[in-house]
């Protein structure tokens, strides 16, 4: 039954893609159709999961051994817990969700049946990811959505800057996934296995050295598959991929797999306070790098993008604080994939109806033509903003209590880093509100740059002549999924905060502690709604009040580094590529130099030796007949001279 | 006189009565003979006298299509035989001597009789090959000359050309060189040791002269072969007779009880000689090096490139491939049963052979270009690996020599198949130049050829491989590592030559003139199947056969 779980995508994506042209029209259905059923399976799981004590409720299903060794275990296993259920029901049901809205939005598209066979392959691979028993079949699903990520982002690989995103992505997550096998090598060498229930439950017994070598590289596994700093630069640009696939892939799920991680391997950062110090450490500069960004950024794909690496450093840091944050974390992660996915999906339906236009200094006034891309999107705003009652008010005002629940001057700052993120959210959120759907028509005409104004956003120029664009609402095969979305945004935090249901649902996995904050929670929710309020006012006095210029101004210098995602790219740039090449360059020289000439020198050598030893080969039958009479006579020589000694 | 004294003295009538006398004094015994044990090599033999009645009695037009089918006929139920012997036990429990002490039948013969009967299967159907060259006067020809007595060049030749004559005699020839190489593993006996040698070895000398194109080369390949043959057939001669000097016998099992000390020389003929080690270590070192002639080993190799170059393709492929399986075998009885009580004494030679002949034979292979002279360096290496096979002295040394024989007959058939595809207006395009580039003109040929290249280079998933690392298992578990060292680098050695070729092959330009790829006909296109198909099997799945070597790993004595 578990297992069903990921074949029935797989057996999709396999269908899908070995089917070909003869698929190409009712391909999408199927994989629609088969992506529910995964979520229906994932359902009746739940519902019999809590017929279940709280206790009993971890199933396991072994399917078969992979690796028998002796001393070498590597089984192909499954294991539902509640952790795992979250994620299945969250993955199986946006995923469902975002299959239907892309029926709608890859309508036109050649490539279509493709496109959902690799949709249904990171179903499964996902799926894996969450539903595996030990990091080795975790870590078979965490290549697994890299390669539907992949995939996915250049999947209009026409696009030159498209296949570049991806090959980018790739690149960076290739660092991360290395430190994922470093990790799972370490658990093996110190655990004698890499299975959940062995490594976490003699945590304990290994050194702290050990754990936060461990911690550390899984760490690094999460900032790259998360976009963290310092592995969060692939991030902004893998928003070239289709929308659908940067609200399910790149907001909803994937990138959330980080937390999955750092929250299921609990244990071990529980014995590595270190590590877990450097997790909180990523997690916050996370979460204000990605506001940053996101208050600069004019595509509205990039604002998001800039969004969701802020909210997983919330969930990060929420991680980072052990078990008084677990389970915020995760809650903050499954309210975050509502409202994220249906902004993104609403970003889809605006850029759907104004010919694939990003730029939000282009759009302006879309309420009145998008109503219902409006209402869900504005919904999805107020949940991200944290407005009281919302889904993001609850997960995040815990969040924000538990770090200053941390205790010391790191409770201190860590709770003042949540509380600035809570207003720097408030204001790129409400900017990419005014700017999309308030305001003047901007759309209406045609940008051109004034000789007067040389200071504009260079970038802005090139973007090209559009006809002017007729906004109308997306079908309702995409309105529909931004709908049920949107009531995820509106009541699924009230839902998961009342009774502390959420938490005690995840309490037998993740365990939780009660953290005693210095401020009182009634303190921490005022100065969140008051942050909140003040974001939200700076950015109506910038945007609201004042009219946008079509044409980005030139900004100041932290705007420019901001529109630069803070000069991530420059530093890897002068960092990694230019150091690497020079660590290259002097590799080469050596190979050059003293591999090659040790090699070319043996090969001249032995090219010498042979044309010498050929001459011998003279052709007449004498010199050969004399050759093997004095190899004769020297083979009875020495054969005798064997017995002599 | 005497005789007629006796029969006027006793008056005894005649002559015949005589014989009677003779037989009733129990002088003369009838040899016994185990037909049904002999059976491989009777039913070769026979069918080589056969072919022999069906070149002088048959019509001209209907000789090829009888000897050809006659020849794959008596090899399949020699085959059949050596399988009947096998699943009878023959080769494990039931193995004996047989033919009054002359012949083993065991393990090791029947395995390498088997190898040598499937080698000469494919080796006929090479010979049958007549859709490569161009047909002459209507009639298609192969590869063998038109009229071999004639001188090249000459008229008598020219005519022969110009009829588009062909000549069926090779198959009998080959079926005699069969014939001898099936008694030369299983010889128990240092005559019928040389008797073989001289069976198989003379049709081979004919044969390599009979090449249709470059007759020159091919008459002076011959004349080589032969030259250098009899020289060291006089060796292994010289040595039979040391050896009867020293052991007053020349059954191996009998020189072998004289060595350990078990037996006594008794005759009083040889009480100077008996028993003089000098003579055993002489005699013994001579008969090995008649050996080492015929696997190719140095210093005795220098024949081999002049003769694989200028012998016809076919013949080339067959006498690298067989020769190679019969000459092991014979060494390997010679050095496991007669002499294993010198070990001591012929083990550090074995070593300086095996090393010399590895090295040298992959370093010279490096600067041959053309592709007949490389695959006969080639061949020379791989009989320094096979030799370190022989020199473990186990029975996994054994049976890795076994699987190791017959995986690289297979190869060097199929690749020798290969060269008589590639052809230009002179026949065989056998220079390395103009190999470039075929992999874009003739990508299958090419990737079958690379298949074998990476076979003899012992890659894994190639029978090469295999065979190579069960022939270094044995050698390192004998206590020969430093050789398992040296054969290591002369794999890597020739690694190069035969990737070179592979390069040259994918990665150059084609000439603008360069050969062109034949089409053969089902012959040599099943030839190279089988090679093919063995080459990966063993390589991908050795294990069965690995263990049929290993069953067949002991000597009977």
């Amino acid at each position: 039954m578990i297992g069903l779980l990921v074949g029935v995508p797989l057996f999709g994506a396999a269908v899908l893609l070995v089917g070909g042209r003869r698929l190409d029209r009712g391909g999408h259905w199927l994989a629609t159709l088969l992506a529910a059923v995964s979520f229906v399976i994932g359902a009746v799981l739940f519902a019999s999961m809590l017929g279940e004590d709280a206790d009993a409720r971890a199933m396991h299903s072994k399917w078969f051994s992979w690796v028998p060794v002796e001393g070498f275990q590597a089984d192909v296993a499954f294991q539902l817990d509640q952790l795992s259920m979250t994620f299945v029901l969250l993955i199986t049901g946006v995923g469902t969700l975002i299959h239907l809205y892309s029926v709608g939005y890859m309508e036109h598209d050649p490539r279509r049946r493709r496109f959902f066979a690799y949709l249904n392959l990171f179903l499964a691979a996902m799926l894996l990811l969450v539903l595996a028993d030990n990091y080795l079949l975790l870590y078979v699903g965490w290549e697994g959505v890299g390669l539907a990520s992949y995939l996915l982002i250049g999947f209009w690989q026409h696009k030159p800057s498209a296949a570049t995103a991806a090959k980018k992505a790739f690149l960076v997550n290739r660092v991360g996934d290395a430190g994922l096998a470093i990790a799972v090598f370490l658990m093996f060498t110190t655990f004698g296995s890499f299975a959940f229930a062995p490594v976490l439950s003699s945590a304990g017994e290994a050194s702290e050295g050990k754990l936060t070598a461990i911690g550390l590289m899984l760490l690094l596994a999460a900032c790259g598959k998360s976009a963290q700093v310092p592995l969060q630069s692939w991030l902004g640009d893998a928003m070239e991929g289709p929308t659908p696939v940067s609200a399910l892939i790149h907001a909803a799920t994937m990138v959330t797999a980080g937390v999955y991680l750092i929250t299921r391997s609990g244990a071990i950062f529980d014995g590595a306070p270190d590590a877990q110090l450097v997790v909180v450490t990523v997690g916050a500069v996370t979460l204000l790098f990605g506001a940053i960004v996101g208050c600069a950024k004019d595509d509205i794909k990039k604002a998001l993008a800039g969004s969701t690496m802020s909210q997983i450093g919330y969930m990060v840091l929420a991680a980072g604080l052990g078990p008084i944050g677990y389970a915020f974390a995760i809650m903050h992660l499954v309210t975050h994939g509502f409202f994220k996915a249906g902004l993104f999906l609403g970003a889809g339906s605006v850029m759907h109806g104004m010919n694939d236009e990003v730029d939000m200094r282009r759009y302006g006034g879309l309420r009145k033509y998008m109503p219902v891309t409006f209402v869900t999107f504005g919904l999805g705003y107020l949940a991200i903003i944290g407005f009281p009652g919302l889904s993001g008010f609850f997960s995040k005002d815990q969040i924000i209590e538990a770090a200053f629940a941390k205790g010391g001057t790191q409770g201190w700052i860590l709770g003042a880093v949540t509380l600035l993120g809570a207003a720097i959210t408030a204001y790129y959120m409400t900017r990419v509100m005014l700017m999309t759907f308030f305001g003047e028509e901007r759309w209406r005409r045609a940008p051109t740059p004034s000789p007067a104004q040389p200071d504009v956003e260079p970038a802005a120029e090139t973007r090209g002549e559009h006809a002017v664009p007729d906004p109308h609402e997306s079908p309702k095969i995409m309105t529909i999924p931004m709908i049920v979305l949107a009531f995820g945004s509106v009541f699924a935090g009230g839902i998961f905060k009342a009774g502390d249901s959420f938490v005690n649902w995840l309490e037998p996995v993740t365990r939780f502690e009660h953290g005693h904050s210095p401020v009182s929670a009634t303190a921490v929710t005022t100065a969140t709604i008051v942050a909140l309020l003040l974001g939200v006012g700076a950015a109506y006095l910038q945007y609201g009040r004042k009219p946008v210029p079509a044409l980005a101004p030139r900004g100041g210098l932290l705007t420019r580094a901001a529109r630069r995602d803070l000069l991530q790219d420059d530093f890897n740039h002068v960092v990694l590529v230019s150091g690497g090449t020079h660590l290259t360059r002097s590799l080469v020289y050596v190979d050059n130099k003293l591999v090659d000439g040790a090699v070319n020198g043996t090969a001249a050598a032995f090219g010498g030796l042979s044309g010498r030893l050929r001459r011998l080969q003279n052709g007449f039958a004498r010199s050969y007949a004399v050759s093997m009479f004095g190899g004769a006579a020297v083979l009875i020589a020495a054969t005798l001279l064997m017995r002599a000694v | 006189m005497t005789v007629t004294n006796v029969a006027s003295a006793g008056g005894v009538p005649d002559v015949g009565g005589l014989w009677t006398v003779l037989a009733a004094g129990d002088k003369l015994q009838a040899p016994s003979i185990e037909y049904g044990k002999l059976s491989p090599t009777l039913i070769v033999l026979g069918v080589a006298a056969l072919g022999v009645l069906i070149e002088a009695f048959a019509p001209r037009k209907s000789r090829y299509g009888a000897q050809l089918s006659v020849s794959l006929l008596g090899l399949a139920a020699a085959f059949a035989a050596v399988i009947g012997l096998a699943a009878s036990g023959a080769g494990t429990t039931r193995a004996q001597i047989a033919g009054m002490g002359a012949l083993a039948v065991d393990g090791p013969a029947l395995f390498l009789q088997g190898t040598l009967l499937l080698v000469g299967i494919v080796g006929v159907v090479t010979f049958a090959e007549r859709r490569l060259e161009p047909s002459a006067a209507g009639s298609r020809v192969d590869a063998f000359a038109a009229q071999p007595a004639s001188v090249p060049g000459g008229e008598g030749e020219r005519q022969a050309v110009k009829a588009g004559w062909t000549t069926t005699e090779v198959f009998p020839l080959l079926m005699f060189a069969i014939g001898g190489m099936l008694l030369f593993p299983a010889a128990n006996d240092l005559l019928l040791l040389f008797v073989a040698l001289e069976v198989f070895s003379l049709p081979l000398y004919l044969l390599c002269a009979l090449a249709r194109r470059r007759r020159l080369l091919s008459q002076e390949a011959a004349v080589k072969y032969f030259l250098l043959g009899a020289f060291s057939s006089a060796f292994l001669l010289f040595g039979t007779a040391l050896l009867y000097g020293y052991a007053g016998t020349v059954g191996y099992s009998g020189i072998a009880r004289v060595v350990s000390g078990s037996d006594a020389v008794s005759d009083p003929v040889l009480a100077q000689t008996a028993g003089n080690d000098a003579l055993l270590l002489i005699g013994g070192a001579l008969v090995v090096m008649g050996l080492l002639f015929k696997v190719g080993a140095v210093p005795f190799h220098m024949w081999t490139p002049d003769v694989y170059q200028g012998a016809p393709t076919p013949v080339t492929g067959f006498m690298a491939a067989a020769t190679k399986v019969a000459a092991f075998g014979a060494l390997l009885r010679l050095l496991y049963v007669v002499l294993p009580g010198l070990s001591w004494d012929w083990r550090p030679v074995m070593w300086g052979v095996a090393i010399l002949t590895m090295l040298a034979g992959a370093v010279v292979a490096i600067t041959q270009t053309d592709v007949k002279r490389l695959l006969a360096y080639s061949s020379i290496a791989h009989a320094g690996f096979l030799l370190a096979g022989v020199i473990a002295t186990s029975k996994s040394g054994v049976s890795s020599v076994l699987f190791y024989l017959a995986a690289y007959s297979f190869v060097t058939l199929g690749a020798f198949a290969v060269v008589t595809l590639v052809r230009d207006a002179g026949g065989e395009a056998t220079h390395l130049s103009k190999w470039a580039g075929l992999g874009r003109r003739s990508p299958l040929l090419a990737a079958v050829f690379a298949i074998f290249l990476l076979a003899f280079a012992g890659i894994p998933l190639t029978s090469g491989f295999a065979g190579k690392f069960a022939v270094f298992k044995a050698a390192a578990e004998g206590g020969a590592g430093a050789l398992v060292v040296v054969g290591v680098i002369a794999s890597a050695i020739a690694a190069f030559f035969y990737l070179r070729v592979i390069v040259l092959m994918f990665f150059s330009e084609p000439q603008a003139d360069g050969p062109s790829v034949a089409v053969p006909s089902v012959m040599t296109t099943s030839a190279i199947a089988v090679g093919v198909v063995v080459t990966v099997v063993l390589g991908v799945a050795p294990q069965y056969f690995l263990d049929l070597a290993g069953h067949a790993g002991v000597f009977v004595r």
